[in-house]
């Protein structure tokens, strides 16, 4: 049932349902600074480890990327399921697939976070009807930073940006010094973002030291949706009038080639969304779905009885349920039906046993 | 349930001569008058206050109480003990001829046979010709015969020249001191048999034991009943000491009929319950239907056979319409308990109340649907885990005065 070697990262197929594969702790911290939900993270630093299970999306996905062509425009994938089915999990699993390939990772851990609980809200210097979200911004530059390391030196702009009257990066610069200059000038990050979007949307598909580029968006949904951001005279401010929601926007839009746009719907984190939808026609909203079509669906289903025979025998190897009646077999029929094998639920549940 | 002196006159021209009892207004003049005129009443404090109908056999139920022997004697004051008859002997013979002859009447009035009116259709009767808008059972008109509606009376202790009959009469107690005196001549003529049989050598100690099983020794209040007079819990205790040591005497079958005359039998709770038997759809796969209420939740189960433990509650999945742990342990449950965790597919309605009466309407609709799948065994226990009680609980009034049913309003010094 569990750990297979890491090495293998690649190699994983469809004799590895169910598995678990441990992602080394180095890359922890540079493939993940900022991507995985907050209960797996606590999970991992309970246990010392990290084990993903290897399931059937996941598996899809990096079977697409593999055979995927890149010559041709962008190819966008869409992974949707019921609330709590592991669908940033697998997110999770396709980035650090693409990460050990040396592709170079977008990775935004929410589109829900820019557009809700921003304290600051700055006009644009850029463009004058939108606004700036400095500090989501620099966060977001930042952990960019830790993930590509490597390719910071090695891209070099294409064009000049004049930030003030005084700052401008020239042509030919590394991305790095970009990116430096995005963290530490917070005022001006937000259109940094936009500047580092534009240049690796250009260069991706390049042929002269081309990089493929994924792009992964978690809770996409909140791109089109409402905000509950409002400018100082009480109005509500739309998604576009973002700067960040703007320049992803056109990450999403598949007019670039030499890479994957991967994304998820996630109802937790959106807004004005009924708790029981998870389609993405419901949370995407018409203005979305007709950006995001054509896409790849995903569907990401509950824990099938293999599945969740690992992931038990999995949480029984750790020593993470500890009553003695959960090693039963009654006990783990109870553990069925309780959780109906969602595995947020199942882990909730295990949490206190 | 309050004690009110609501009047309540009925006034209907054909029956006025008989008697229309409005349960439980009498005066002390009621032999006098023979009409129905009300007055006040004494209660005794001690009685508890769930609402019953005053007839033993007849246990209706307006609050379900969990008490392991009820009868309505607890709930009716002993008047008979209470002091000189009110009612003479020929008053209450009048009153059953009356309501006989009334009884015919009102045959005759709803078109029924007069030989074959039964106290049901009487009471049906007065309820279409006297509809009460009232909720109080007891305030309701009623039409019983006498001996239910008078108490038992003692006819005069004594004779003409003032000398009583029964021996006891000075004791106070009479019946009661009576009955001890021929239990004990009982257990003394037990004794006495036993030392013949000893004395012919066929005394065995393996003797026709009297089988006490699903039986109870009467109440006090049905004791008292019994013997028309009032006893004190001493006596009583004296009463029940003196027939358990009769029992422990190997040869006490002889006096069974004694003895059984003061024990009642305790019903079967179980057989109360009415089990559907088993549905077969098109398929061929068995199903059944439960339902369940709780605190104005009320929900539906339809529970199929050879399934997967899949749920669906309202259309959609229980793990979204339940978020809360607790929910979902209540539906685990029933089957849980009996061990079929896997077995059963359901298809759940439910409305009403909060997610936890929502629950607890559906526990009771799941364990009822499951009755017909299983044997009467599993009914017994399932009963005995209480999965088959419905919960009697529902939110108390507020009272006036009061903030809410029992937080006052806050108390200023001044």
């Amino acid at each position: 049932t569990c750990l297979s070697g890491t090495s293998k990262n690649a190699c994983q197929s469809e004799q590895h349902l169910g598995q678990y594969y441990t992602v080394p702790a180095s890359h922890f911290h540079t493939v993940f600074p900022h991507g995985l939900p907050p209960r797996y993270q606590q999970q991992v630093k309970t246990f010392n480890e990290g084990c993903v299970m290897v399931r059937q999306p996941a598996l899809e996905l990096i079977s697409h990327l593999k055979r995927a062509d890149y010559i041709n425009p962008t190819l966008r994938y869409l992974l949707y399921g019921v609330k709590g089915s592991g669908k940033t999990m697998s997110l999770c699993h396709a980035v650090h697939y693409c990460s050990t390939q040396g592709w170079l990772v977008l990775h935004i851990p929410d589109a829900h976070l820019w557009v809700k609980n921003c304290k600051e809200l700055l006009p644009s210097s850029y463009h004058a009807s939108r606004f700036d979200q400095p500090i989501q911004a620099s966060n977001w530059l930042r952990n960019f930073r830790t993930t590509n390391e490597h390719f910071l030196s090695k891209i070099k702009l294409r064009q000049r940006y004049v930030w003030t009257k005084r700052e401008s990066t020239e042509e030919g610069r590394p991305l790095g010094e970009l990116v430096d200059m995005g963290v530490s000038r917070v005022k001006s990050s937000s259109d940094v973002v936009g500047a580092v979007l534009k240049e690796l949307r250009l260069q991706a598909g390049g042929t002269e030291g081309g990089f493929r580029l994924a792009v992964a968006v978690d809770g996409v949904n909140g791109l089109w949706g409402r905000t509950t951001l409002k400018k100082e005279d009480k109005s509500p401010v739309a998604p576009e009038e973002l700067t960040l929601v703007h320049n992803l926007r056109k990450m999403i839009n598949n007019d670039w080639c030499g890479g994957a746009v991967i994304a998820t719907l996630s109802q937790t984190g959106s807004l004005y969304a009924p708790s029981s939808a998870y389609l993405p026609q419901e949370l995407l909203g018409e203005e979305g779905f007709d950006s995001m079509d054509p896409f790849i669906p995903v569907p990401v289903s509950l824990y099938s009885e293999k599945e969740f025979e690992s992931c038990y025998l999995y949480y029984l190897d750790r020593h993470w349920l500890q009553h003695p009646h959960s090693q039963t077999e009654e006990g783990k029929k109870e553990l069925i039906f309780l959780s109906n094998r969602n595995p947020s639920v199942l882990e909730r549940l295990c949490a206190f046993l | 349930m309050k004690c009110s002196n609501i009047v309540t006159q009925m006034q209907m021209l054909l029956l006025s001569t008989y008697f229309l009892f409005s349960p439980e207004r009498r005066t002390a003049n009621m032999a006098a008058s023979g009409g129905r005129t009300v007055g006040s009443f004494l209660w005794k404090c001690g009685n508890c206050c769930f609402n019953f109908n005053t007839v033993s056999s007849n246990l209706t139920r307006q609050v379900l109480s969990r008490q392991l022997c009820v009868s309505a004697v607890l709930h009716r004051k002993n008047l008979a003990a209470a002091g000189p008859e009110k009612f003479s002997e020929e008053f209450i013979k009048k009153q059953v001829e009356e309501f006989n002859i009334g009884k015919r009447h009102l045959a005759n009035m709803m078109g029924e046979d007069p030989e074959t009116f039964t106290q049901g259709d009487i009471n049906r009767s007065i309820a279409y010709l006297f509809p009460s808008g009232l909720f109080d059972k007891k305030a309701k008109p009623l039409m019983k015969h006498p001996d239910e509606v008078f108490p038992k009376q003692r006819a005069v202790q004594w004779g003409a020249d003032g000398r009583p009959f029964h021996f006891l009469f000075y004791t106070g107690k009479q019946s009661y001191y009576s009955l001890m005196h021929d239990t004990f001549t009982k257990a003394l003529a037990v004794e006495k048999h036993q030392d013949r049989l000893r004395g012919k050598d066929l005394f065995t100690q393996d003797a026709k034991q009297i089988s006490l099983v699903g039986s109870r020794w009467l109440l006090k209040e049905e004791l008292e009943e019994l013997l028309v007079e009032t006893i004190s819990e001493h006596d009583y205790a004296r009463f029940i000491q003196l027939m358990e040591r009769l029992l422990s005497l190997p040869y006490c079958s002889v006096e069974e009929d004694f003895v059984q005359r003061y024990r009642r039998q305790l019903e079967i709770q179980s057989s109360k319950q009415q089990v559907q038997p088993l549905q077969y759809d098109q398929h061929g796969v068995a199903y059944s239907t439960g339902d369940g209420r709780r605190k104005t939740a009320m929900g539906t189960v339809l529970l199929r056979d050879s399934g997967s433990g899949s749920i669906s509650i309202n259309g959609t999945n229980y793990v979204h319409y339940f978020p809360v742990l607790q929910d979902r342990e209540q539906l685990m449950f029933p089957l849980h308990f009996m061990e079929v965790l896997g077995r059963f597919d359901m298809q759940c309605s439910v409305s009403g109340g909060g997610h936890s009466s929502q629950a607890g309407a559906l526990r009771l609709a799941i364990s009822r649907a499951m009755l017909s799948f299983l044997s009467e065994g599993q009914v017994e226990t399932m009963r005995q885990a209480g999965l088959l009680t419905p919960d009697p609980r529902i939110k108390e009034r507020k009272k006036p005065g009061q903030e809410g049913a029992r937080r006052k309003f806050t108390w200023k010094k001044r």
